[in-house]
């Protein structure tokens, strides 16, 4: 029989051990590979095109609501919530990443010509180069935050709809796009979960943060109608209003005709101005 | 100063570094209750995988110890050297003690 | 009450403590200047690193990569954290992060003079990471043996964490200096304008620092200022070779660091302004989330809520 015996000093902190493994430290670069090993090209019956911009319209709704969240970053209500917000921020942007970089595999044609010998990959030359009137996201997550209670609002509702929608997509045929959607899930999980949480916190904390909980819902509810009908988040989003004893805002849907709000483009003026003023730099 | 004003409740976080060793204590947090004190615990001390479970206690449920009985609660077992492997001497050549 | 016989008894214990190299920890006597020494440099250091935030978090919305976004928003993150560790350690002396913030926006508690200097463009973010960060390890490894146990644990999870921070802002400015010449030369006006700064960072010269002495006997300190700034010269003269660029001398304006600390620095104002809208814009959640927790956990409302429907 064997017994293990620990290091002298194993049990003196969690935190032993944390730079053997290099990986958790740097980030960007020896992150887990979510497409290891997964299949990249595009299956036969799949329309490339069709596939990019799928794809282009789920990473730009990740992009966009990643840098909004980004936004946040040291002026949060507090420091859980700052640091929270940023890890929420940071998933959206890997799932940018991915999605980006699939898009422009499967079609090359999305991804803006850049001057010659400019080293920009083609996810920067897409985040990066493309004009306002290219992004494919909803106008929901252009849309400035607002206040933590509207911040919360949209998480919720957006993690939902996306959580859903990633749930299916798993099984798509698209090996890549299939990997990137098994991976968000459990992310959305969480985004779900800690808004919804939130949430409830709120609409029982104070008068104050009710009247501006129902407040953020009602802006963010009129904006629903852009991530598409779904059963499955209906539900859900009943679940939590329910529990929370808010009632489902009484709201006008805001019309966008899948164009733009005039926040995008600022967002973007400000997103692009250094990658753009240094067209062939390296970063 | 501040004056009483309410603050969120104080949390004391314990993580497992690995399965297979104790829960140590990492640090605190405020969150509004039970659960969030566990994502936010999630968020602050296990960035970069350093858990693989979580305790949280609020800090006003745990009862210490106090110095001042470091005597009557310590000492008396500082002399019960017996209870201690290294009191029994055991010659180097029998195998697997 | 205690006796002055008792109280010298308790010091001499807890001198003694300190002499074996043991730590105090929370719970245990210790004399009030020594607590209000560790609650102002601990506070102090926590404050750092929630306005250190500010600089680099103001280029997260314009990181020219997705890579870089990425990473940048990770590492002012980790700030945040760090405050809250050190925000922990405070609060294991009975001083709550509403006070200290308090302090903070009200001008009488100090933070880090490097941060009232501006980051004006994407190679600062390399640069704090190389130069500031860089010098902040050199302060803070030795502090991992300080004699306040919650305040060394905190800084040993801190130090494995920038030194993380250092190595993303030097290879930041690697990668800069293999691209175009206006990056090369940002760079090299970045590490101008940061170098005297960050070599302030270690505080003023032996022989004015207050502190210092006291801090030493208490092992709340273990290595003069002038010491540790000729420890970072030494390591940093061989790193600035091999990325390319020139340091500036070594002459420091102490005159200028004393006009910076006392509030007259480039951004003092904006970091405090900063940092006062956040926290008065999160009040009403912070009342919300205590009123919250005065709850009856047994009401639908209550922490029993799981999203899925399901208990847990």
């Amino acid at each position: 029989m064997t017994i293990h015996t620990h290091q002298p000093g194993e049990h003196e902190s969690a935190y032993d051990g944390l730079l053997v493994n290099d990986a958790h430290w740097a980030f960007g670069t020896d992150f887990e590979d979510p497409l290891a090993g997964v299949d990249t090209t595009v299956p036969d019956g799949i329309d490339a095109a069709e596939l990019a911009s799928y794809c282009l319209a789920l990473g730009d709704d990740a992009l966009v609501l990643s840098h909004r969240l980004s936004e946040w970053c040291s002026r949060a209500p507090d420091l859980e919530e700052d640091i929270a917000l940023a890890n929420i921020a940071l998933d959206l942007l890997g799932q940018a990443r991915l999605l980006l970089a699939r898009a422009a595999a499967a079609d090359p044609s999305v991804v803006p010509t850049l001057p010659e010998g400019s080293p920009v990959p083609p996810e920067d030359a897409l985040a990066f180069f493309r004009d306002d009137r290219a992004f494919r996201n909803v106008p929901l997550v252009e849309l400035p935050n607002g206040d933590f209670a509207e911040t919360v609002c949209r998480v919720l509702v957006f993690a939902t709809h996306r959580l859903a929608l990633f749930e299916r997509l798993a099984a798509h045929p698209d090996a890549v796009l299939s990997a990137v959607a098994a991976k968000g899930v459990k992310e959305l999980t969480y985004h779900r979960d800690f808004a919804g949480r939130w949430f409830v916190v709120l609409a029982g904390g104070t008068e104050e943060s009710r009247r501006r909980l129902e407040a953020g819902l009602a802006r963010v509810w009129a904006h629903r109608h852009e991530l598409g009908v779904d059963a499955e988040a209906d539900g859900v989003l009943a679940h939590v209003l329910a529990t929370a004893g808010v009632a489902e805002p009484d709201v006008r849907p805001v019309v966008t005709d899948g164009g733009h709000t005039e926040h995008l483009g600022r967002m973007l003026a400000e997103m692009q101005s250094v990658a753009r003023a240094h067209p062939r730099g390296l970063w | 100063m501040t004056g009483v004003r309410a603050e969120w409740p104080l949390y004391e976080v314990f993580v497992r570094g690995k399965r297979g060793l104790n829960h140590v204590h990492v640090g605190s947090l405020h969150a509004p209750d039970d659960q969030m004190a566990v994502r936010h615990a999630r968020d602050v001390y296990t960035r970069r995988n350093e858990g693989v479970s979580i305790w949280v206690v609020r800090s006003d449920a745990i009862t210490a110890s106090s110095p001042d009985e470091k005597d009557p609660l310590f000492a008396p077992s500082g002399d019960k050297v017996y209870r201690h492997p290294t009191f029994y001497d055991i010659p180097h050549d029998v195998p697997h003690m | 009450m205690t006796s002055a016989v008792d109280e010298a008894q308790l010091e001499a214990g807890f001198q003694a403590t300190i002499d074996r190299k043991d730590r105090i920890e929370p719970r245990d006597w210790m004399p009030d200047a020594y607590r209000r020494t560790l609650v102002r440099q601990v506070a102090q250091h926590a404050h750092s690193e929630i306005i250190g935030m500010q600089p680099e978090g103001s280029w997260i919305g314009r990181a020219p990569s997705l890579r870089r976004k990425a990473i940048l928003l990770a590492k002012v993150q980790d700030e945040a954290g760090h405050g809250l560790y050190l925000y922990s350690a405070t609060e294991t002396l009975g001083v709550s992060r509403d006070e200290l913030t308090e302090m903070l926006i009200s001008g009488r508690q100090k933070y880090s003079s490097i941060f009232n200097y501006p980051a004006l463009s994407y190679a600062d973010v390399g640069t704090i990471g190389w130069l500031v960060d860089g010098a902040a390890i050199c302060n803070q490894v030795p502090l991992c043996r300080t004699s306040f146990g919650p305040y060394g644990r905190a800084m040993i999870r801190i130090c494995k964490e920038e030194s993380f921070h250092q190595r993303q802002g030097y290879e930041l400015l690697m990668t800069m200096m293999r691209g175009t010449d206006e990056q090369r030369a940002m760079v090299q006006e970045s590490v101008n304008r940061f170098w005297k700064p960050a070599l302030m960072m270690f505080g003023p010269p032996d022989a004015e620092s207050a502190n210092t002495e006291q801090s030493m006997a208490w092992g709340i300190k273990t290595h003069t200022n002038d010491e540790l700034r000729a420890r970072f010269i030494e390591m940093t003269a061989p790193q600035a070779e091999a990325l390319g660029v020139t340091l500036p001398d070594n002459e420091l304006d102490w005159d200028e660091f004393w006009t910076v600390v006392k509030g007259g620095g480039p951004c003092n104002e904006q970091r405090i302004a900063h940092r006062k809208q956040a926290w008065d814009d999160g009040a009403w959640v912070r009342e919300a989330a205590a009123a919250f927790a005065g709850l009856d956990t047994s009401s639908p409302r209550g922490s029993d809520y799981s999203i899925t429907g399901r208990q847990s």
